[in-house]
């Protein structure tokens, strides 16, 4: 059976992704800086679906190492699913260049750099699929998140500008665009409960949309609208608002 | 946002912390004094709430599985239902399963529930080989069968600390279908002698329609059976419907009882039928509806059940139907049930006898209805079912069980009484 490589594999979002395909039967690479924290999920996922799981010791900043990491994978995976990402609070990033600068190299050129090899191959081999979890946030700057916000809305660009050139090799990308999401990093948040996924239902949104090759996934589904108007509030009023 | 049990009454406010490791629970003991497990709050009672609450649900991993000897060792957040997605294909399935496959490990240990098979297969505490359990002190013991810990823990409704592994066996099925057979009966009597008739079948429970008087008390449809051995086993769950808001409170009045009652007794044929069906519609028929608990209303609901011994079972239950059905109060489903032994565990419910377990929705009356229930099972030495209650009172709580002293004296012990409480714990001075 076909592997799947996570990018990013510790986050709570990572690890139900990897279940629900591993549910499907997908054989797995998983990747994260110190893959010794990662045992733990692989052992769960094998005595849970049986299928195979390999750990890949991957630095998304690291960009040199990039190459030779995806060369040395004995089976080239079917798809990737790049899920690493990290949200520095906007106040210390404005004040903290390091902290600004993370916040872009994982979500955005760690990004660029590591799916730069995974698209020229999967082109090549006219197969695969490409799944980037980007964020709402990357749909309109707002006061409050926008280093981050920028940063996913250079990935999400990245993404629709890769599924158009891939298309015709019929290779598949999905941009997955989640809204809150109750997870380690929004723990303690007052979130709404309406409008808070669950890391399994986004997990299980992102199978079901990768499996019929969807181009833009939100998840949840309100979110599709909720971006709707706010981007499309005119920037005179926008400018004064506080959301 | 608070926690609710599947019952959602009472609403306590409470603060959770997620179970992530265990020296991060350490650190929440030592901080708070009034705690509570939480699993995946399907008790429909106060039996997990209180105002701090220990959530453990996210922490579900697989940790080992030995198929030799059928052994898996799971962590405590993992739902019964995991365990039949992943092991149910490979022929594997639970020993004990309550008719939802939504509860965590740590609800089935701390309930230790019990299932249509009770009458071959005893509680969930059978098949649970060991566990490990965190003491208010942070220490971590593992339990084994027999144990002092070990009895008060399977039935222990989280008084005794957090459970955080276990290693529990399944049993080896080879078909995801059940062959069921379907006993309609037009009174108690019968349904009586069909529940003896059928008692070497592993699995039964009945459907009564406590709303039946006079001569059709207790008239039901009795469900009976076992797996099939077609060695079909390929499991895909249905797509669930789900209840998206609570239904207005004038929606379930007597009148929707009755009728919904009369439908599903007479769809069924006469007599005896068989019938070949999934283990979802035999086992979980109400997993089916999602979030089916909001039909009642935002006032919610609470479960009645009770047990009582065999030898006293028919007058006991002859008594209650017959104040039920005058009452006028009606429940959407009432479930007969035949039990076998009692075991060891300080406060396990089941013991050898008949239990009835009834839904009835929070409304005026409700509650003096149920104290005069309670009355009648005292009378005929019955005991009430912890994980569904919610307002029984001390004294009828503890006549009924005989080792409830045990079990407080080991909570003091181990000083449990002074970190692990819920709202249930208090009002029974557990
Ligand atoms: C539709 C339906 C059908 C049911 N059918 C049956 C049935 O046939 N037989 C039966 O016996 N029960 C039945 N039940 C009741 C249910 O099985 C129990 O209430 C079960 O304990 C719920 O598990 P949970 O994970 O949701 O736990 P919760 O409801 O969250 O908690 C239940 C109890 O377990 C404790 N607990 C939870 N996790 C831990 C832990 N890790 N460590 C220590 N304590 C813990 C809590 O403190 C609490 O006292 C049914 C419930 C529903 C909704």
């Amino acid at each position: 059976m076909s592997y799947v490589f996570i990018v990013g594999a510790k986050s709570d979002i990572a690890k139900e992704v990897a279940r629900v395909y591993a549910k499907n039967g997908y054989n797995l690479y998983l990747s994260a800086r110190d893959t010794s924290e990662l045992e733990e999920l692989a052992t769960d996922i094998q005595v849970r679906s049986g299928v195979e799981v390999k750990l890949v010791e991957l630095d998304v900043t690291k960009y040199k190492t990039h190459e030779k990491i995806y060369e040395d994978l004995e089976e080239k995976p079917l798809g990737v699913i790049y899920v690493a990402g990290f949200m520095a609070d906007q106040d210390e990033a404005q004040e903290d260049w390091s902290k600004s600068l993370n916040t872009i190299n994982v979500n955005y050129t760690g990004a660029v750099s590591f799916l730069n090899i995974v698209a020229n191959d999967f082109e090549k081999q006219r197969r695969g699929f490409i799944v980037g979890v980007s964020s709402v946030a990357g749909d309109r700057g707002r006061k409050t998140n926008y280093i981050y916000g920028s940063a996913k809305a250079a990935f999400s660009t990245y993404l629709s500008g890769m599924r158009n050139r891939l298309h015709e090799a019929g290779v598949s990308v999905l941009t997955v665009k989640p809204g809150f999401v109750a997870t380690k990093m929004t723990e303690g948040l007052d979130l709404p409960e309406k409008l808070t996924a669950q890391p399994q239902e986004v997990a299980d949104d992102i199978f079901s949309a990768q499996q019929s090759g969807h181009n833009t996934l939100y998840t949840k589904w309100m979110w599709r609208y909720i971006m709707l108007i706010i981007k499309h509030i005119p920037e005179f009023i926008f400018k004064k608002m506080s959301i | 946002m608070s926690l609710n049990s599947w019952g959602m009454y009472p609403q306590i406010d409470n603060k959770k912390i997620t179970l992530k490791t265990p020296k991060q629970i350490k650190a929440f003991i030592d901080a708070n004094k009034e705690i509570i497990p939480y699993g995946n709050g399907r008790s429909y009672g106060d039996s997990a709430l209180n105002t701090n609450i220990i959530y453990t649900k996210p922490y579900n991993s697989f940790l080992s599985f030995d198929d030799k000897k059928g052994i898996l060792h799971i962590q405590t957040g993992v739902l019964l239902s995991e365990i039949i997605e992943s092991y149910l294909p490979r022929g594997w399935f639970l020993k004990v399963t309550p008719g939802t496959k939504l509860i965590t490990i740590g609800g089935a240990i701390a309930s230790d529930i019990h299932g249509k098979n009770h009458h071959v297969e005893g509680c969930f505490s059978e098949c649970v080989e060991e566990f490990k359990l965190q003491l208010p002190s942070g220490e971590i013991k593992s339990c084994k069968k027999g144990d002092e810990l070990f009895l008060a823990t399977c039935g222990g409704m989280g008084l005794t600390g957090v459970i955080l592994d276990a290693k529990i066996s399944l049993k080896k099925v080879s078909s995801q279908f059940i062959n069921q057979t379907t006993i309609k009966t037009k009174n108690l009597q019968e349904t009586f002698e069909a529940f003896e008739e059928y008692k070497e079948l592993p699995y039964s429970v009945a459907w009564i329609d406590c709303l039946a008087s006079g001569e059709n008390i207790g008239k039901c449809l009795l469900m009976v059976g076992d797996f099939c051995d077609d060695g079909k086993l390929k499991y895909k769950e249905k797509n669930r419907l789900n209840i998206p808001f609570n239904f207005p409170s004038f929606a379930l009045n007597n009148l929707s009882v009755r009728a919904f009652n009369w439908l599903y007794y007479n769809k069924a044929p006469n007599g005896v039928s068989k019938q070949k069906v999934g283990i979802d519609s035999f086992f979980y028929p109400l997993d089916s509806i999602k979030n089916w608990n909001r039909i009642y209303g935002k006032n919610g609901f609470t479960q009645y059940q009770f047990i009582l011994p065999k030898e006293k079972s028919y007058d006991g239950l002859k008594e209650i139907l017959q104040t039920i059905s005058g009452s006028g109060k009606g429940s959407f489903l009432a479930v007969l049930k035949l039990y076998g032994k009692a075991n060891k565990n300080y406060l396990s419910f089941p013991k050898e006898g008949y239990s009835l377990a009834l839904d009835f929705k929070i409304e005026d009356g409700v509650f003096e209805l149920l104290d005069a229930l309670d009355k009648i099972v005292l009378k005929y030495e019955g005991r009430i079912y912890l994980t569904k209650d919610v307002r029984v009172s001390k004294d009828t709580f503890e006549t009924g069980y005989e080792d409830i002293e045990i079990f407080r004296n080991l909570r003091k012990k181990y000083k449990m009484d002074e970190k692990f409480n819920s709202v249930q714990s208090k009002r029974l001075g557990l």
